[in-house]
């Protein structure tokens, strides 16, 4: 065991963790943040992406000792003042969701990469999305949702 | 009925929890004192179990009990419908325990339930546990498996056939007319195991109340209430009226989540035994292992021409592979699902089809998003491009030539096929022809022929298919083996404000439900959506459901839901006449209002909700109160059809393939939430070319899966597909209230051989004439054909 402290969601935790948990295991069991899922054992569906230090990532691809001093995001955390994320709204107007299993490692995959090119072609969303899976929606709207929110933000400053 | 939000692309009700991470699926809840359960499975296809020793894994820390086969030996989970051989002897229906305790028959099948205070406790323990396997050779593959020698799934079920089964015209008839076809296109394929996928992985927690001896099993789950009816009464022999079963919010189903899993059972008869909460949620490596699977035909098809390029002719020897036990459907897909649409759009005058249903060493097969349809689809569509490239002949001629007319099942009667079903409604050239324009055909083929000349080689593939959905009418399932009805329950209760709790048996894991029934009820009373709540997924709240899966929550669950409706309003009416002082009669109710005919005499919906709920002025003899529950058994089936059309890009030198365009042409009836049905269209058309050119299941030789997680299986990705194209026809069925077929499976019935003809199309276009290529069309494949 071992002594985390993280900033979840603008909140400071310092937890106690067993040295194999892997950090998505650590956001949905001891911190009740069950919006990040897995959905795969092999790093593959990207359903648990968070932000770690404003960077997309895999929560279940690393340790949650290994994210000690790390400032973390997850789905809970995107909306902070009730007021929600352009994607979040663009995902509902594009019905870029069906079951919503996926949805959270999308939006929060959708986040990074229009924070590092807040234009994106579709081809570049497509490629950008190739770290997540989702069954529902033939990622047909999916791909639209994240143009209408790059539409939506042009210009506004991340 | 008004018209304000049915045809409207309504955005989604549903959507605000589950973007915002507050979505609620089994795995996310946590109950007081919850265990954790692990399952130690068979890392081997076929073996014997010799000894199973859990003594020290009990020592371990945190571990809560160890439950193996012999604990529950006399528990087995049971198939939902009897097929028989074609001597009429009940099909082999040997038993499918929860845990085994003799031998294993596929991989992945368990042999124990660890339970503890965490996940890692109860993994750590499994590990501990000693297992002496003795291995056994397998079988994998249904067309071996029926041979003489091959190596017995069951020992009771000689040469591992279930049952052999047949459809249509008589054999001889058949071969008659194939006897005097002027060409005969014959194809010998595969069509693959698939894995189905949905994201969710299943996770299951049982939970017992010692106090009121109730269970409680929350299930990720597309029908709660069939789960609850085949685990107390036919597997755990439990009343009914003791145990709820919850399906939350769930993540994707694809027909997964239909069937009533052992571990279902297994979390139940746990938490009793141990009286606390257990929770088991599975690996996606064991859901590829133990989900059931898809597809898996081995087939032979003919189809035989005159020389004008009619169709004389259908003749099919398929081998259908149902894995190591008998899943919830998985013997009416390969029989009564799939045989009887091989009439597809076509006027095929003789059809027969001879099925063998076999055991393998793998892992059940059962309904995957088409479920039957898709192999007949497959077949029909693959045979038709080939014959029109054998023949020299266009593939979208050749389809307009042998098409059924058009029928509106009102005017016209429905159309009766050589294959038992009767169509309800039809336009078959409609969608071809649309189909046609919107790929503008004569600018592809110049195009193609001009690519021809360079290193990447066009083409066009065509596949119109017809499908049978809203299933299905009790009566007629009953008669062809069904242990279920398939009819749906709908309960509309107003409250005393006017304010609408509409209980729906049909389950959503991803269609929408809470937005398209909230649509058809707003109208339907002339009040505002926000008024009205869709609750759904648990037993104890609905009264009764047969749940969601071949495309019928709307044609089935949308007409219970009407049903009770029009009681609702028939009764307002009896309210508001006598609160008017006129008879009945001349009440009209028509946009929130109950009006005195031809006058501007009216109450509105919810002072007659109040009046109910407030009998002060109140007719005599009738009771109070505005909550009515229907149940709506479907007169047919209905018949979604449509026209997909896939463009491809194949690289000569690497057999690389690109899908340059997919357009889609479907009619699935009257549609409530165009943006919803896209949005299925859409989904169906990935996971159908992901099947052509990406998805299998492969199994080795010795059963070993080789391909069980997402760094093996390919899953389509964003970066597969192009923007589809898509359009409608709309002919409304005939036969249930709102005119719908349904929408969820269409796009994943015809696009298979769309694509795959796509590929074999530009093939030929590069001067090779291949047949067939194996599904998944991977690049080494095209390239292989090609070199």
């Amino acid at each position: 065991m071992s002594t985390i402290t993280v900033t979840v969601n603008g909140k400071s935790y310092t937890k106690e963790v067993e040295g194999r948990t892997l950090l998505v295991h650590f956001l949905r069991d001891t911190l009740g943040l069950t919006g990040t899922h897995v959905g795969c054992d092999t790093s593959s569906c990207g359903a648990c992406t968070i932000h770690l230090d404003g960077r997309a990532v895999k929560s279940c691809s690393m340790l949650a000792a290994q994210a000690d001093g790390s400032i973390l995001t997850t789905i809970e955390g995107l909306a902070p003042g009730g007021e929600l994320h352009p994607l979040q709204v663009a995902f509902n107007d594009e019905h870029g969701l069906q079951c919503g299993f996926c949805t959270p490692g999308m939006i929060m995959t959708a986040a990074d990469l229009l924070s590092q090119n807040p234009n994106p072609t579709e081809r570049e969303i497509r490629e950008g999305l190739e770290g997540n899976i989702c069954r529902c929606t033939g990622y047909h709207n999916i791909v639209r949702a994240i143009q209408l929110a790059a539409e939506r933000t042009a210009g506004v400053p991340a | 009925m008004s018209n304000k939000f049915i045809g409207k692309s309504i955005k989604r009700i549903e959507d605000k929890r589950f973007t915002t991470g507050k979505g609620r699926y089994t795995d996310d809840i946590v109950l007081p004192g919850m265990t954790h359960a692990y399952m130690l499975r068979s890392p081997y296809a076929h073996a014997r179990i010799n000894r199973i020793d859990t003594s020290e894994a009990e020592t371990m820390e945190g571990v809560v009990a160890i439950i193996t086969g012999e604990e529950v030996s006399h528990y087995s989970v049971p198939c939902g419908w009897q097929v028989n051989f074609k001597n009429g002897d009940t099909m082999k229906e040997p038993p499918h325990p929860l845990l085994v305790k003799d031998k294993v028959r596929h991989v992945g099948d368990a042999v124990a339930m660890v339970i503890a205070e965490t996940r890692e406790q109860a993994q750590d323990a499994a590990e501990a546990i000693i297992v002496d396997y003795e291995v056994l050779p397998a079988v994998v593959n249904a067309a071996e498996a029926v041979k003489d020698g091959a190596p017995l799934v069951h020992d009771d079920v000689p040469n591992n056939i279930c049952f052999d089964w047949e459809i249509g015209n008589p054999k001889a008839e058949v071969d008659e007319a194939m006897d005097g076809a002027h060409h005969i296109t014959s194809l010998e394929f595969v069509n693959q195991r698939l894995s189905p996928n949905a994201m969710e992985p299943r996770s299951y927690i049982g939970h017992y109340d010692s106090v009121y001896d109730k269970y409680t099993l929350y299930t990720s789950t597309q029908n709660p209430h069939l789960i609850r009816l085949l685990m107390c009464a036919f597997v755990l022999g439990l009343p009914e009226h003791k145990v709820r079963v919850v399906g939350p919010d769930v993540g994707g189903g694809f027909g997964s989540k239909i069937y009533h899993y052992t571990e279902e059972a297994l979390v139940t008869v746990a938490a009793k035994k141990i009286n606390r909460p257990v929770k088991w949620t599975e690996t996606r490596s064991e859901a590829f292992q133990t989900d059931a699977h898809g597809r898996d035909h081995v087939t032979h098809a003919e189809m035989g021409f005159d020389a004008a390029g009619k169709i004389v002719g259908l003749r099919i020897k398929t081998f259908a592979n149902l894995g190591a036990y008998l899943s919830t459907f998985s013997t009416a897909v390969p029989t009564y699902l799939h045989g009887t649409l091989l009439q597809g759009l076509y006027t095929t005058p003789k059809i027969h089809l001879d099925m063998t249903c076999a055991f393998t060493h793998t892992t059940a097969v059962d309904a995957y998003r088409g479920a039957g349809r898709p192999e007949a689809t497959y077949l029909l569509e693959r045979l038709m491009d080939l014959a029109a490239h054998e023949m020299d002949m266009d593939p979208a001629e050749l389809r307009l030539k042998n098409f059924i007319p058009p029928f509106d099942g009102v005017e016209q009667p429905g159309y009766q096929t050589n294959v038992a079903l009767q169509y309800d409604s039809g336009n078959y050239h409609g969608v071809l022809e649309r189909g046609l324009q919107m790929l503008g055909y004569e600018d592809f083929r110049k195009a193609q022929q001009e690519a021809a000349q360079t290193g990447k080689l066009l083409g066009v593939g065509f596949s119109t298919y017809i499908e049978a959905c809203g299933i299905a009418p009790s009566a007629v399932v009953g008669s062809l083996g069904a242990r279920a009805g398939l009819y749906e329950v709908g309960q509309v209760r107003v409250q005393p404000t006017g304010k609408v709790s509409v209980f729906t048996g049909a389950h959503s894991h991803g269609q929408g439900h809470e937005t398209t029934f909230a649509q058809v009820v707003a109208d339907r009373l002339g009040i505002p959506m926000e008024d009205v709540d869709i609750i759904h997924g648990d037993s104890d709240t609905v009264a009764f459901g047969m749940g969601t899966y071949g495309s019928r929550s709307l044609a089935v669950g949308g007409s219970a839901i009407m049903k009770s409706l029009d009681k609702i309003i028939e009764k307002g009416a009896k309210i508001a006449a006598h609160k008017l002082e006129c008879s009945e009669e001349d009440i009209v109710f028509a946009d929130g209002k109950f009006t005195v005919t031809g006058t501007d005499r009216s109450l509105g919906f919810g002072d007659i909700a109040l009046t109910a709920y407030v009998p002060h002025v109140y007719p005599q003899n009738l009771e109070p109160g505005l909550d009515f529950s229907s149940f709506y058994d479907p007169k047919n089936f209905t018949y979604p059809y449509g026209c997909h059309i896939c463009v491809v890009e194949v690289d000569k030198e690497t057999g690389e393939t690109k899908v340059k365009r997919f357009i889609a042409v479907d009619d699935v009836g009257t549609v409530i939430n165009p943006m919803i049905v896209d949005g299925q269209i859409h989904g169906g058309l990935a996971q159908g070319i992901g099947q052509a050119l990406m998805e299998g299941v492969e199994y080795d030789e010795t059963g070993q899966l080789i391909n069980g997680s997402y760094m093996d299986y390919t899953m389509p990705r964003a970066d597969d597909f192009p923007m589809f194209e898509l359009d409608r026809q709309e002919t409304p069925c005939p036969h249930n209230p709102l005119g719908v077929k349904g929408a969820g499976e269409a796009g994943c019935i015809g696009s298979t051989p769309a694509a795959v003809n796509a590929v074999i199309d530009a093939l030929w276009s590069g001067g090779f004439k291949v047949k067939d290529i194996k599904m998944p069309l991977t690049s080494e494949r095209v390239w292989r054909a090609m070199n």
